[in-house]
């Protein structure tokens, strides 16, 4: 489809991910989990190498009584990490808040 | 073929691989295959009350579509030359 030379242009979303090589992004996961990290390779099932990784997992709890959510997140971090792409929901640069 | 690749140059390191159902397994990276499948010789879990069944377990075949993370040792792999791959592998559809 494309020119064998041509890297440049973004034509498809895959390309969009391509912009971000070396750059910090936003992973969403499966099973309510979030990666933060440096996108270092993917390939097109979206399998990534990410490096200075931190991981956040989110658990809600609802207290038998009361009834309120409890929304708790832990985190870790991995210097180097493969991340299978049946996992990944969805692809970002960071979000800042 | 791009991640095949890689885990073909880390034969012989030390890996965690995280599986989907939460165990993680430390061991050397013996082989890989196209499907990603990994086996790992010298296999210890590392939540070893949580899972006393994997204690014996030496040597295992991981179904690469379990696999949620594979921790890699840092400084195995150029990141120069994983950039040079991708941006060459996931072009032109």
């Amino acid at each position: 489809m494309a020119d064998d030379g041509d890297t440049g242009t973004v034509k498809e979303p895959l390309d969009l991910i391509r912009l971000s090589l070396d750059e910090r992004i936003y992973v969403k996961l499966r099973g309510e989990r979030e990666l933060r990290g440096r996108l270092h390779a993917y390939d097109q099932h979206l399998n990534m190498i990410l490096g200075e990784v931190e991981e956040t997992l989110t658990t809600m709890e609802i207290d038998d009584e009361t009834y309120e959510e409890i929304i708790k997140t832990q985190k870790r971090v991995i210097p180097f990490l493969f991340v299978r792409g049946d996992g990944v929901i969805l692809i970002s640069p960071p979000l800042r808040s | 073929m791009l991640f095949f690749s890689l885990f073909k140059t880390l034969v012989g390191k030390e890996v965690t691989v995280e599986l989907k159902n939460d165990l993680c397994i430390s061991g050397a990276l013996h082989s890989v295959d196209q499907y990603l499948n990994i086996k790992l010789t010298n296999t210890r879990v590392h939540n070893e009350q949580k899972y006393p069944h994997m204690m014996s377990v030496r040597n295992c075949f991981i179904r690469g579509s379990v696999v949620r993370y594979v921790h890699l040792p840092p400084g195995a792999v150029d990141v120069e030359v994983l950039h040079d791959a991708t941006r060459r592998e996931a072009r032109g559809g």
